[in-house]
């Protein structure tokens, strides 16, 4: 499979700021591929970057299989993007919006006319469609901006942090159109601060911070390549604590953290079957009361914390 | 997935400019469709100008040499119109900028030349329809043109020449304002630089250095220029610039041109930094 995007080394100085030091990113045609980080970590840069809206001072990068650096006006026929706010005339209507941008395509008025009437009655904004957008919630907006980027359908479509600020029902209803387009062919690059939206949607995460990518893979091949699993155990009293303890680092060949509030132990473990087996062979044979044992995964927001030295902050 | 017909040709390449530059233009035009009220306010104000300046104002100035106060005003008004032209500029051009369509607009296959042209085309047709409605005021009030209907053809083309170099005065200033609603300042700076000029008061009557200053405007020659092309009054200058006004109506656009022109395109590429 061909990459739809593929960075090499990008490096972009703000004077002493280096706001891309070293970015590196392949996402292979059809994918989803989530850019995950704190504030300031260099998603927009790099979002920008791609979207040959500013130059980069070192590295190369090909989007759509054209350079981004020398072939942008390539770039730009087969790329969307929604930048973090809705980029949208404000006194026009929504669908003088995107009858405008469809003639920027240079779809012509007819077709054009015809491509905004199919996009505002799949974004369930037919009621709205010829009121002016200042009536427009965020959510309609965001929908309606998104719109504008699917008018032709792009080969690669670049999203900032697509559903920043919109409640729970918006939200899914951007994701659902997002799944939708991809089933259609079209590669995503979306950033997000939402650890829960990266799991939801994307294909591969790369985690950034400082500007360049620390960690990429699956969302699973993350959570087990940077935490591996947890094994915990939860005691029916917590005289037993100590003990258990002991019993549990031994079994499970780690070092376990202990919350006495909850009588739970938590250790991670490098064979989940294994130390699983163990721990309850042992606990039992101590005759130690477990009221639950299992084990889980780590969550995004551990792999993040782990990854990036701290918590995603949601903006 | 599908890709837009891609130009190839010089041929394909300039129609597809022009239709870039078409819907922007279409895309104000429109504006204004959905803003009734602001287009209203927007004609109300040379209205309620020309009876402010022309009638309040009007009866208490005189004009330097003689004639009627009115036939002095309104190309003073027109080349007044032309110059606010900056602030309608500037404000369209800073609004998508900070609203992100610049950048929207940036990473789509536009040409670059038709999203100026757009802007241009949108703004001097503004313009022209200003010109209209003061033209029709001024007649209503008194004022009348005394040469051949040639001489207002090209007294509008004089006043539509400064109009376009504010276009590149606007854009300019535009790209450099850090939000639409910091361009207020400017527009408050806008209102002496149409005062300080030959438009409402003869410079001749002004202190001396203020009157220099207010001769050598830019605007000045533009309104000096079409007094002469209208037969209105006004004309008395002995100044260098008061007796070569048509020739600097032509020079001092074209200067503004060649200064703001290249400062606007260097700022617009400075955004891909």
């Amino acid at each position: 499979m061909t990459d739809a995007v593929s960075a090499q080394g990008l490096h972009k100085r703000y004077g002493e700021t280096k706001a891309l030091d070293g970015f590196s990113l392949d996402v292979p045609a059809g994918t989803v591929c989530g850019l995950l980080g704190p504030n300031g970590a260099g998603k927009t840069t790099a979002v920008k970057a791609l979207t040959t809206l500013i130059r980069f001072d070192a590295g190369t990068a090909t989007v759509a299989g054209f350079d981004v650096a020398t072939q942008a006006a390539e770039v730009r026929y087969r790329i969307g993007l929604n930048s973090q706010e809705p980029a949208l005339d404000e006194v026009l209507t929504g669908r003088d919006n995107l009858v405008m941008f469809g003639r920027l395509y240079h779809l012509g008025l007819r077709n054009a006319r015809r491509r905004a009437a199919e996009l505002l009655d799949r974004f369930d904004l037919a009621a709205a469609a010829d009121k002016p957008l200042r009536t427009y919630s965020g959510g309609m907006r965001r929908r309606l901006d998104l719109a504008a980027s699917l008018i032709m359908a792009p080969a690669v479509l670049f999203l900032d942090e697509p559903t920043t600020g919109l409640d729970p029902r918006n939200r899914n209803e951007v994701w659902l159109a997002l799944r939708e387009l991809v089933r259609n062919g079209t590669t995503l690059v979306l950033t997000t601060q939402y650890l829960d939206e990266a799991d939801q949607l994307a294909d591969r995460i790369a985690v950034i911070d400082s500007g360049r990518v620390i960690a990429a893979g699956t969302p699973e091949q993350l959570k087990s390549q940077v935490a591996g699993d947890h094994i915990e155990v939860v005691l029916r009293s917590g005289q037993d604590l100590a003990k258990a303890v002991e019993l549990v680092a031994r079994a499970a060949l780690g070092v376990p953290a202990v919350d006495q509030d909850t009588r739970s132990i938590t250790c991670a473990v490098s064979d989940r079957v294994a130390a699983l087996t163990e721990t309850v062979v042992v606990l039992a044979d101590a005759g130690i009361d477990v009221e639950d044992i299992h084990l889980r995964r780590p969550t995004l927001d551990e792999v993040f914390l782990r990854l990036t030295g701290h918590k995603a902050v949601a903006a | 997935m599908t890709t837009p017909m891609i130009p190839r040709t010089p041929g394909e390449r300039f129609r597809w400019g022009a239709v870039d530059a078409w819907v922007l233009t279409h895309r104000t035009l429109t504006t204004w469709t959905r803003q009734p009220a602001q287009i209203i306010a927007g004609l109300l104000y040379p209205i309620v100008s020309v009876l402010l300046f022309g009638f309040v104002f009007g009866s208490a100035m005189s004009v330097a040499g003689g004639g009627d106060y009115r036939e002095f005003l309104l190309p003073g008004m027109f080349g007044q119109a032309m110059i606010f032209g900056i602030g309608a500029t500037m404000t369209a051009i800073s609004t998508d900028k900070a609203r992100g369509i610049t950048n929207r607009f940036r990473s789509m296959p536009m040409s670059r030349s038709g999203v100026v042209l757009g802007r241009s085309l949108a703004d001097v047709l503004n313009s022209m329809i200003d010109l209209v409605v003061l033209m029709t005021c001024g007649l209503i009030v008194g004022w009348r043109w005394h040469n051949g209907f040639g001489d207002v053809l090209v007294a509008v083309v004089l006043l539509l020449l400064l109009r376009f170099a504010a276009i590149w005065v606007g854009i300019y200033i535009g790209l450099l304002l850090p939000s639409p609603e910091a361009g207020a300042a400017i527009w408050g700076l806008l209102f002496p630089i149409t005062m300080i000029a030959n438009t409402f008061v003869s410079p001749e009557l002004m202190p001396g250095w203020l009157g220099t200053i207010a001769e050598w405007n830019p605007l000045s020659a533009t309104v000096g220029a079409i007094r002469g092309l209208f037969g209105n009054p006004g004309l008395q200058g002995t100044s260098f610039a008061a007796q070569h006004s048509m020739l600097l109506a032509v020079l001092w656009p074209l200067a503004l041109l060649a200064i703001f022109v290249p400062l606007s395109v260097r700022r617009y590429r400075r955004l891909s930094q």
